[in-house]
Order: C-alpha cells, then sequence, then structure tokens
C-alpha cells in the first residue's frame, strides 16, 4: 500500500479532481437555489442560473444610458483603466526604488525607515485623505491603488536585490563594471522576474483598493455597478459580476506568468 | 624579478580579534600560490585583502609597487566556490560582460562591430576553458565543473594582473577536479597569468601550486583564543615548478612526489 504522500495523480486525473469540488459547489448551489425557489418563487438571495443568465444577457447588450455604452463594458474599462494606471505607477515606482535601495546601502539608510513606515499605513484608512486632496474624480481611486501595493513591492524587490549573493557583485567589479552598470547589468535584469511576481501578488489587493474606492466614490466600475446593485438584493447581477472580476484576475495572472516564462527563461529553470 | 604583490606587515583585525597579524610576503609574477590551512585561519581573509574587498587594519598591500586601494577592481579577477556567474546570462553573456564593461561605459552593451570583436574574443575564451559549443547556454543548465570554466573564461577576458581562486573545485567530483587541474595548468602557462588559490585540499596545493603558503596561529592564548591571529607558517617553494611556465608544463611527472621537495 502506497503511502498517502506518495500518490501522485496523473495530469488527466489531477484536472477531474480539480474540477470535483467546483463541480459539488455549483450543484450545492443548484440544489440551494431551487429549494429557495419552491418555497418562494421570487426568492431573490439565491437566484436561479436561468435568471442570472436572463441578467448577463441584459448587462451584456442594454445600453447604460448615463455612459451610452453596453453596461458591463463601460463597467470594464473603467475598472480596468484605473487599475492599469495604478498598477504602473506602483510598478515603475517599485522597480526604480527598489533598484536603488536594493544595490545602494547609502540609499537604504535614508530612505529604507520611511518605506517601511508607509507600508503598514492601511491604506484605506487614507482614502479619506486622498478624497479631500485629490477629488472623487479618478485621480483619487489610482491613487488608493498605487499607494497600496508600491511600498509593499518596494520592500520585496530592495530585499530581493539586496540578498543577491555578494559574490555576484565582486566579479563584476573585478571584471571592471562601475556602481550603475552594476545596476543595469546584473540587478535590473535579475530584478525583472521577481518585480513580476510581487505585481501578480499585488494584484489581489490591488483589486480590493480598486472596489473599495469605486464602492464609496464612484458613478460607473465594477464595484460601483455590485455596491450599486446591492440595494436592490440583484444577487442576478452581483454573482456574475464577481464572476467576471475573477475571471479577469485569473487572466491578469496568467497574462504575467506568460511574460515571465517568455522574456526570463533563466528565472523559471532554464531553458532557452 | 620584481615582486608584483607585495604585502608589508599586514594586521587584520575585527575589533579586538586578531584575525591575521604579521603578514609580509612578495609574490612574484607568474607564480601559482596555493594557500592551505585550517578553517579560520585567514586564508579566505587574506584573499578578501588582495582581492580589495577588506582593507587591512595595519600594514600595506603594494601592486607593481603601487599602494592598492581597497577598492575591487580589474587588476584581480576572481572565481568563487559559488555564485561566481551570472545567472541571467548565457556563456557567450557572462564573457561579454567585462568586455561591455570596459568599452560602453554608460550602457555596457554594444553594437555592430565592437559587439562583434567582443564576441570573438569571448568565444575564443571560452574555447580556451571548453565550452565552445556551449554559448548560449544558462548557467542553471550547467554542470559545476562547466560553471567553474566558465566562471573562468569570464575572469580571464579581462587579463587580470592576479587571479584569486577561492576554492574554485572544492564543490566538483574528484574526476571533474581532476579535468580542471589540467585546465588551470594549461591557462595558467599559456596566459603567463598569476594565480593566488586558496584550498582545502593540500594534494591539490602541492599539485598545482609553485610555492605554498600554509596558514594557521602561531601563538595560542588557551583564555582569549582570539587575541592571536594567524600568519603564513610554512611558506614553501617548489623549486622544480619554478621554471619558465611552459617547460613546466610539458616536462612528464612534474608533479609527482612534490612533498620530497619540501623534506
Amino acid at each position: 500500500m502506497k503511502r498517502l504522500v506518495d500518490i501522485r495523480p496523473q495530469r488527466g486525473t489531477r484536472l477531474l479532481l480539480g474540477a470535483l469540488p467546483i463541480v459539488t459547489l455549483l450543484l450545492l448551489y443548484l440544489i440551494a437555489s431551487e429549494a429557495r425557489h419552491v418555497e418562494n418563487p421570487a426568492d431573490k438571495l439565491l437566484p436561479t442560473f436561468s435568471a442570472m443568465a436572463d441578467a448577463v444577457a441584459a448587462f451584456t447588450t442594454e445600453r447604460d444610458p448615463a455612459t451610452d455604452r453596453v453596461m458591463i463594458v463601460g463597467d470594464t474599462l473603467a475598472s480596468l483603466y484605473r487599475l492599469g494606471i495604478g498598477l504602473a505607477i506602483a510598478t515603475v515606482t517599485a522597480l526604480l526604488l527598489g533598484l536603488l535601495l536594493g544595490v545602494m546601502p547609502l540609499a537604504r539608510a535614508i530612505l529604507g525607515p520611511t518605506i517601511a513606515v508607509v507600508a503598514v499605513i492601511p491604506p484605506v484608512a487614507v482614502l479619506p485623505i486622498l478624497f479631500i486632496l485629490l477629488g472623487l474624480d479618478e485621480a483619487s481611486k489610482i491613487a488608493l491603488i498605487a499607494i497600496g501595493i508600491a511600498p509593499f513591492m518596494t520592500r520585496d524587490l530592495t530585499s530581493f536585490v539586496a540578498s543577491l549573493p555578494a559574490e555576484q557583485s565582486i566579479k563584476a567589479q573585478t571584471l571592471g563594471a562601475n556602481s550603475w552598470q552594476l545596476a543595469i547589468r546584473v540587478a535590473l535584469p535579475q530584478l525583472m522576474p521577481r518585480l513580476i511576481d510581487a505585481l501578480r501578488l499585488s494584484m489581489g489587493p490591488a483589486w480590493v483598493f480598486l472596489i473599495t474606492a469605486e464602492a464609496v466614490a464612484s458613478d460607473v466600475g465594477l464595484g460601483y455597478r455590485i455596491f450599486l446593485v446591492r440595494r436592490y438584493f440583484a444577487m442576478d447581477i452581483i454573482l456574475p459580476y464577481v464572476a467576471w472580476i475573477s475571471l479577469l484576475a485569473i487572466a491578469a495572472d496568467a497574462a504575467l506568468l506568460f511574460v515571465s516564462r517568455r522574456g526570463f527563461p533563466w528565472a523559471h529553470g532554464g531553458g532557452r | 624579478m620584481t615582486a608584483l604583490l607585495e604585502l608589508r606587515n599586514i594586521w587584520v583585525e575585527y575589533g579586538d580579534k586578531v584575525v591575521l597579524e604579521r603578514v609580509s610576503l612578495e609574490v612574484a609574477e607568474r607564480s601559482f600560490v596555493a594557500m592551505v590551512g585550517p578553517s579560520g585561519a585567514g586564508k579566505s581573509t587574506f584573499l578578501r585583502l588582495v582581492l580589495g574587498q577588506e582593507a587591512p587594519t595595519r600594514g600595506q598591500l603594494l601592486l607593481d609597487g603601487r599602494p592598492m586601494t581597497a577598492q575591487c577592481d580589474r587588476d584581480r579577477g576572481v572565481v568563487f566556490q559559488r555564485y561566481s556567474v551570472f545567472p541571467h546570462l548565457t556563456a557567450l553573456g557572462n564573457v561579454m560582460f567585462g568586455i561591455e564593461c570596459m568599452e560602453a561605459p554608460f550602457t555596457a552593451r554594444l553594437f555592430g562591430a565592437r559587439r562583434r570583436a567582443a564576441r570573438e574574443a569571448a568565444v575564443e575564451m571560452l574555447t580556451a576553458v571548453g565550452l565552445e559549443h556551449h554559448l548560449d547556454v544558462y548557467p542553471a543548465q550547467m554542470s559545476g565543473g562547466m560553471q567553474q570554466r566558465l566562471a573562468i573564461a569570464q575572469a580571464l577576458v579581462r587579463h587580470p594582473r592576479i587571479l584569486l581562486l577561492d576554492e574554485p573545485f572544492g564543490a566538483l567530483d574528484p574526476g571533474i577536479r581532476l579535468d580542471m587541474h589540467a585546465l588551470i595548468t594549461r591557462l595558467w602557462a599559456e596566459h603567463g597569468l598569476t594565480i593566488m588559490m586558496v584550498t582545502h585540499d593540500i594534494g591539490e596545493a602541492f599539485k598545482l601550486g609553485t610555492r605554498v603558503l600554509a596558514f594557521d596561529k602561531r601563538r595560542h592564548d588557551p583564555h582569549a583564543p582570539h587575541r592571536f591571529g594567524a600568519t603564513v607558517t610554512y611558506d614553501l617553494p617548489l623549486d622544480r615548478k619554478t621554471l619558465p611556465p611552459t617547460a613546466a608544463v610539458d616536462a612528464p611527472g612534474q608533479t609527482a612526489l612534490p612533498e620530497r621537495d619540501i623534506a
């Protein structure tokens, strides 16, 4: 009898086993929803799949009078715009600061404590400040995302660069490299895959900040929509929206992983 | 012969802990100095001094008669036991790195004809260490021996005045280690190198070196073991190998029973 820890399912079996809990959850939902509808045909808490399909059909075809766009398209574009700019600002900041602080102990001594302090501030707590300073428009939402994840990414990248083997730095110097060449030819390329990793890990918090900001003050966006229709108990819209957000998150993660594998094969166990 | 490297009464202390004391010696050009000694006897500290990674607490280091600054530069090449090559560059990229840093101070990258020239020089160096068929391979795909060959090629492409080896073959299989001994001996002869090597393997030290330095503590205070530092306790020239390097390599049986030389 094989020990449990030694049983390694094959690829096909693995996919099947992985699908099992998801299918079970869907079935459970179906049964629960059915049971509630038998009792009360107007139940809104657990809408049937057909009700959800109707809602999906509505929000993927009907135009929102406010934006003159199909509702989910307008919401998705608005949210992705905020998320994209916020992530871009955070990524560039983290890359530059992480490289500088990681390579130069002097810069780390000056800026390290400040970043450590900023990193422990709960970002949502500063949201009112952002609203006051930047207004209720896009800027404050983008700023929340950037402020929320940049310190974490910066600290992660700094410690990564600082922990590169000292031998590499010495070797580069014996090969004639100066500080600048050391930063751009030794530290920067090795930093890139780590940057993508840090970005992947930051995507979850970034979505949280986006939806928070949209829920508080917005007139379009995925988070705004969910919180808007919550007032009518429109679970038939909320559930597909949540599924759509998850899908976007999974796609973004897969895309980042793909870029990392393609761009930096040496960081993924070799290959050309 | 004038000394390439000269150490005058070197002391290294960390706080009240003395690591090296009263080290004075001269290293001639084209010599192969092997350094042995127990762990904690300051071999690696000594190597870091010569490398410029550390400054002596007292004393003076002279390279070509000029005082050395405590900073790594291209006068001294180095190969460590591990982490000597850049994981994000192919073999070719690793060797070209030194040339690119020298010729392109700002971008550290070369283009066009200068890139082709750099590539040629790198390929030549890789061929010399036997990696001519692995130009586009990343270090992660190489065996330990290949990585060390690459590290040697990478260091030699800048023609350092002194090549420092810090237990370069310590992590390799015995068979591979023999290949590496042959390689380093050949490179030493062909390129007229001056090599200083730290090793734990006394056989290796006597086999490769033209001179063996043994580091140890001369005095010992049982109540304060850190108050006395290590120094060079034996400095053994292996005369039969201080012939012109080319002759030394060609002569068969040159490395047999080197212990007799010190008896």
